[in-house]
């Protein structure tokens, strides 16, 4: 299996973007290499704006620029495109419906051993507070590419959290991502796994694994975090218990919207997996996901306790006489 | 003043600018009065700058408020949104009747101003230390497009203590945004104090020209001078540039002048009326 880092995707969609329609533009906080613009730099030097290291002027010339007419792709490491500018995130261009494109590079716990600082695990609890902002989380090249082009289609705010982490093809080449809208990549009866970004080819591994358990999993892919699809998570929720899978803390992510929609429609019983709202300790991105439960053996243990427990409750309530 | 007119003279200009300033000054008052809410000392430091602005140096239509050869005025101090609402009602983007909904429930006229509501608003503003770098994308670009349209931002003084500004002025003068003008409305106070026993500003304009803009210091309240300055921009080719408008908090109503608490003190009907009386033109 052969895996991927999306930046290639993301930066050979937006040249390909920016070549058919000269209103796009991007914009760097000193973060050309690092957010794989160089190409972009090269074929476009006047449309690639570099405001140095400084966040909250960058996400403000973003609503400027878009002011006058062009479509900005504001790009930085997430942790500081989101937490140093998270009031231009939410003025500038949430609150003032601007036509920004935010691009959190390097999301979740990509930058390892370089610790919390760099981590990025609460992007998503901080951007879906924020009214008009459209969030995506991308799984793989197939997805980047696509949710960059509705990105550029659609005239408003979005949010684009893409890794720098590796992941295999999970999308036919010719997927086309929908706002709004969650593909079932597998179906099961026992357990649905609710997973985005990086999480989503480990999802479908432990499904994988639950499935030589004997254990039906579904899998979905919520990566339009907002808007959420709430019929799949209803149909999720109806069909029997829930284990969401992020790379993000578990206060406020996309466990916590998916919850917000459950125990507002159909209460079922559910699982959040993700960062269990501490610090990460020192350690490779590999390691924390270990560490946390987030590969596809924790996933699978997490999801067949869940399973149990859902069977155990069950059986209390409506015991087999 | 409409597109493509030809300037007249600053000096006849500066004549209907104060006939302006005034009527900005009372609506202010009064919808901070009615409102019992608001930052009359802000709305009238900054009515002058406003009125020289809408009468004489922007290239705007009302008729068409998103005209894309318009130029782009940006209020960055937000919170005098009286004084900024009350110009745009002069210059016709709406009734003046709109006013007095001015900070009503379910009201277009939030304490605050927002682009999506009102016609001639370009930013949404309030926090401050947002204006400078929305003003520095927009001038950015009109240099990518090869527009020439000009971009204009007003902000405090007691602001420029926000990093984001300094981060807007480098860049700015990084990209030689010649189409860009920052006027900061030097009032020399803050909402508690002056800004000079707060975090000191000066040397302020030695400040903008050690970061690559050319400055210049006028009167601010004198709109033959305003309207002859900002007609002169960019000061230097290649260079953005910065007017520092040396203004009084308060200005036209001698009770208000200089004082620190009338950065958001209400006024009662009494100090209303007297205020009126000061300013005068009530029969215009």
């Amino acid at each position: 299996m052969s895996l991927h880092d999306c930046r290639k995707a993301f930066s050979e969609t937006l040249v390909a973007l920016a070549e058919a329609d000269p209103r796009i533009v991007a914009v760097a906080n000193d973060s050309i290499g690092s957010s794989n613009l160089k190409e972009f730099k090269k074929r476009f030097p006047e449309r690639m704006v570099n405001v140095g290291i400084a966040e909250q002027n960058m996400v403000g010339v973003g609503a400027g620029l878009a002011n006058g007419g062009l479509i900005p792709f504001v790009c930085g490491a997430s942790c500081f495109l989101t937490g140093r500018a998270l009031e231009q995130v939410k003025v500038d261009c949430g609150y003032s419906r601007s036509n920004v494109k935010l691009c959190g590079m390097s999301s979740g716990v990509a930058y390892g051993e370089l610790g919390p600082t760099h981590h990025s695990i609460e992007d998503l609890a901080w951007t879906r507070a924020i009214a008009n902002l459209t969030v995506v989380v991308p799984a793989d090249p197939a997805e980047t590419s696509s949710a960059l082009r509705a990105a550029a289609a659609y005239e408003g705010p979005v949010f684009l959290r893409l890794s720098r982490m590796p992941v295999p093809d999970i999308h036919p080449a010719d997927y086309r991502f929908e706002f709004g809208r969650a593909p079932w990549l597998r179906r099961g009866s026992d357990v649905t796994l609710i997973a985005n970004g990086t999480m989503v080819a480990r999802a479908l591994e432990a499904a994988a694994l639950l499935e030589a358990d004997g254990i039906k999993a579904a899998v979905v892919n919520m990566s339009s975090v907002r808007p959420l699809d709430r019929e799949a998570i209803l149909e999720a929720a109806v069909a029997g218990p829930i284990l969401t899978v992020e790379e993000h803390t578990v206060v406020g992510g996309l466990g916590g919207a998916v919850a917000e929609v459950v125990v507002q429609s159909h209460p079922a019983r559910m699982r959040l997996l993700g960062f269990p709202g501490e610090f990460a300790p020192t350690g490779s991105p590999e390691f924390l996901f270990e560490h946390f439960g987030l590969n596809p053996e924790g996933i699978r243990r997490a999801a067949a306790q869940l399973v149990e427990e859902s069977a155990r409750v069950a059986h209390e309530t409506h015991p087999v006489r | 003043m409409p597109p493509d007119s030809v300037p007249t003279d600053a000096a006849a200009e500066s004549v209907s600018a104060a006939k302006m300033a005034r009527r900005i000054r009372r609506s202010a008052l009064q919808m901070v009065h009615a409102a019992r809410l608001g930052h009359p000392g802000g709305d009238l430091s900054a009515a002058d700058i406003l009125a020289a602005l809408y009468t004489a140096v922007l290239r705007i239509d009302p008729r068409n408020p998103r005209m894309p050869d318009r130029d782009r005025f940006i209020l960055s101090k937000g919170h005098c949104s009286a004084a900024l609402y009350s110009t745009l009602a002069e210059a016709g983007y709406f009734p003046r009747e709109w006013l007095r909904e001015y900070m009503k429930p379910l009201s277009l006229l939030n304490g605050h101003p927002d682009r999506n509501k009102v016609a001639g608003v370009e930013a949404n503003t309030g926090p401050l230390g947002h204006g400078l770098p929305i003003g520095a994308g927009a001038a950015k670009a009109a240099k990518i497009t090869g527009a020439s349209w000009r971009t204009f931002v007003l902000t405090g003084d007691g602001e420029l203590q926000e990093g984001s500004n300094w981060e807007a002025a480098m860049a700015a003068a990084q990209f030689g945004l010649d189409n860009l003008t920052v006027i900061v409305d030097r009032n020399r106070l803050q909402q508690g104090d002056e800004t000079e026993r707060t975090v000191g500003l000066e040397p302020l304009a030695e400040r903008w020209r050690a970061f690559g803009w050319a400055a210049r210091e006028v009167d601010g309240h004198d709109l033959e001078v305003l309207i002859r300055t900002l007609r002169a921009v960019p000061f230097e080719p290649g260079k953005p540039s910065c007017v520092i408008a040396r203004t009084h908090k308060g200005r036209g109503v001698s009770f208000m002048e200089d004082r620190v608490e009338w950065h958001h003190r209400v006024p009662t009907a009494e100090e209303l009326s007297q205020a009126l009386k000061e300013l005068g033109g009530g029969d215009e």
